[in-house]
């Protein structure tokens, strides 16, 4: 199997979308900084390396679309795009203001990019499903991605969604779960612990791999598997750090929506280099 | 048209407008044969889509095909339609601007033996504080060929409450019905009566003719587009007959009772009555027992209007 040929490329790209996004929130003084920067190192790679995008026509009628079922996680999403160049990087500065393109929880009807409309958590991966059966009875080649997190897959939905992935074999639909084990009120495993989420994923009838959410060449190989599969939707569980690459917040179950000043941010910035 | 059942109805059409539009799909959770729709599988099989007994899944698959181009009827017993999966009707299909058809089947006392946990009385309710939404009930087989073509060339949500039973006709072939405009059936002088559904506006047009025989000339009105409300209409026959009865298979305090309620309130107050639910639970019983246990009749009906003009 081919290795990550644009390995340090895309590490340069998930530093600037870390930054960017640290800094965004920073700029707002609040934020769901947490579950942002768990997810960089995928959009990195996903925007980078594994879809097939134009920034300069969102809406081109070949490209993959990721659902990012976690809408909570847009602000790393809205860095991701606007480095990428679907619109400017002073739109980030609009961030939760009136009026913006760029809401907390991520509007397709609002920014470019962005294909469904998330944030009432347990709903995303459904509508993946429905893109992905919609690209399928078209005969057509485009995948869909999904991210759900770790958290929200205590919705029940969700399984309603896996057996139907598995029942329409959406091999064309690749799903990734940012477990980085914290939710709100605790730890997964206190609040409502997730158990054997392989076996879980596994037994609906997904091709379910599990790697290391910050490991760039990890994460390709196990994706590059995932694109070769027939006949299964995929499932990639990334083993993450909620907060991951920004001292002040990495690993606190305290950072899913926390407040922090740009001279926090200034600090954890500088320190990513 | 004779008496059809309005499955029947509702699948031959789609079936017709399949054949035209190729976005066109049928997504249902385990009530095909229910909603009447196995035709359209027979015929489209890759554009018939069964989820199983997951309504919440079957709205987010759904948003998903809208999302891709696509123009999904989703179809289950309006109690699930709407109760259940409120939030993801209004997330992913309508917050997200997508073109998702959502229909409820069995609306009200229609639900019969299925009872209570069937008996949608809320689910126009529930549906019209959707923003944009159009929101609507035929009465009789020709309003629906017509209304469910309508809704599929709309570019938006739509939520159609269908009574998938026989119903006898009420229009003629050729009557032109919009979504949004209220159809006038019997013009009148001394009260308005505001009907939704293929249960009230039969009741509607017989208690016309039962205050026909106390003299009294009642004008009858199918309000079958519930959101946006044909305010024009309403404003219309407000001021001309100065009296106002609604009736729905459904609770008067969040339906069309209430729909021409807040509007005439704003616009010209004019003396109503609501025939409809009030404030109740559904139960099981036979469709004919429930609409005379929930007054839904000619009867209550007139008595309303009656009673309205003893007011003046």
């Amino acid at each position: 199997m081919d290795t990550l040929k644009s390995l340090d490329r895309i590490a340069t790209f998930a530093k600037e979308i870390r930054k960017k996004t640290i800094y965004t929130i920073a700029k707002l003084g609040v934020g769901h900084i947490g579950g942002a920067l768990s997810i960089v190192e995928l959009l990195a790679l996903l925007y980078e390396e594994e879809m097939k995008i134009d920034p300069n026509n969102p809406l081109w009628e070949e490209r993959d679309m990721l659902v990012l079922s976690k809408g909570h996680a847009g602000p790393a999403l809205y860095a991701t795009l606007a480095l990428k160049g679907f619109f400017p990087l002073s739109e980030l500065d609009t961030l939760n203001q009136g009026g913006t393109n760029l809401p907390s929880h991520c509007d397709r009807t609002k920014t470019k990019g962005i294909d469904m409309s998330t944030g009432s958590l347990g709903q995303g991966l459904s509508a993946a499903c429905g893109l992905a059966l919609a690209h399928k009875v078209d005969k057509k080649e485009n995948r869909v991605f999904a991210i759900i997190g770790d958290g929200e897959s205590q919705e029940g939905q969700n399984w309603e969604a896996a057996m139907f992935a598995s029942q329409y074999q959406l091999d064309n639909l690749i799903a990734f779960t940012d477990y980085n084990k914290m939710q709100i009120d605790g730890t997964t495993d206190e609040v409502m612990s997730l158990g054997d989420i392989e076996g879980k994923w596994n037994t609906f009838g997904w091709y379910t791999q599990r790697v290391d959410g910050h490991d760039l060449e990890a994460m390709h190989q196990a994706i590059q598997r995932a694109k070769a599969q027939k006949g299964k939707p995929s499932m990639i569980i990334l083993d993450t750090i909620k907060g991951k690459g920004a001292a002040f917040c990495e690993g606190k179950v305290t950072n899913h929506n926390m407040a922090f000043d740009m001279a926090v941010a200034n600090e954890a910035i500088a320190q990513l280099g | 048209m004779g008496n059809k059942e309005m499955r029947a109805v509702y699948c031959e059409t789609l079936i017709d407008l399949a054949k035209k539009d190729e976005r066109i799909m049928v997504v249902e959770a385990d009530l095909m044969k229910a909603s009447g729709t196995t035709g359209f599988q027979d015929i489209y099989p890759d554009r018939a889509i069964d989820v199983g007994v997951a309504e919440a899944n079957m709205v987010g698959v759904s948003s998903g095909l809208s999302a891709a181009g696509k123009i999904p009827f989703a179809a289950t017993f309006g109690c699930f339609a709407s109760r259940r999966v409120y939030d993801q009707f209004f997330i992913s299909a309508n917050y997200a601007q997508l073109n998702v058809k959502l229909v409820g089947t069995d609306p009200g006392i229609s639900a019969a033996f299925n009872g209570g946990t069937h008996m949608p009385f809320e689910d126009l309710g529930l549906m019209k504080l959707i923003p944009n939404l159009t929101v609507f009930e035929p009465s009789d087989p020709v309003s629906l060929e017509s209304l469910l073509r309508q809704s599929a060339e709309h570019q938006g949500c739509t939520y159609m409450r269908l009574h998938r039973k026989e119903i006898a006709p009420i229009y003629d072939a050729d009557e032109t019905f919009v979504l949004g405009k209220g159809n006038v059936l019997k013009d009148g002088d001394d009260v308005t009566i505001i009907s939704i559904g293929a249960i009230l506006v039969p009741e509607a047009i017989k208690a016309a003719e039962l205050l026909k025989d106390q003299g009294i000339s009642a004008a009858v009105i199918d309000m079958h587009t519930l959101k946006p409300l044909d305010e024009e209409l309403v404003l219309k026959y407000a001021k001309k007959t100065g009296a106002i009865v609604t009736a729905e298979n459904h609770q008067a305090s969040g339906g069309l009772g209430a729909s021409v309620a807040s509007f005439l309130a704003k616009a010209h107050p004019t003396k109503m009555a609501m025939v409809g639910i009030q404030d109740e639970f559904g139960q099981v019983g036979t469709q004919a027992w429930l609409q005379e246990y929930y007054k839904l009749t000619a009867e209550e009906i007139v008595k309303q209007a009656l009673s309205l003009r003893r007011k003046s």
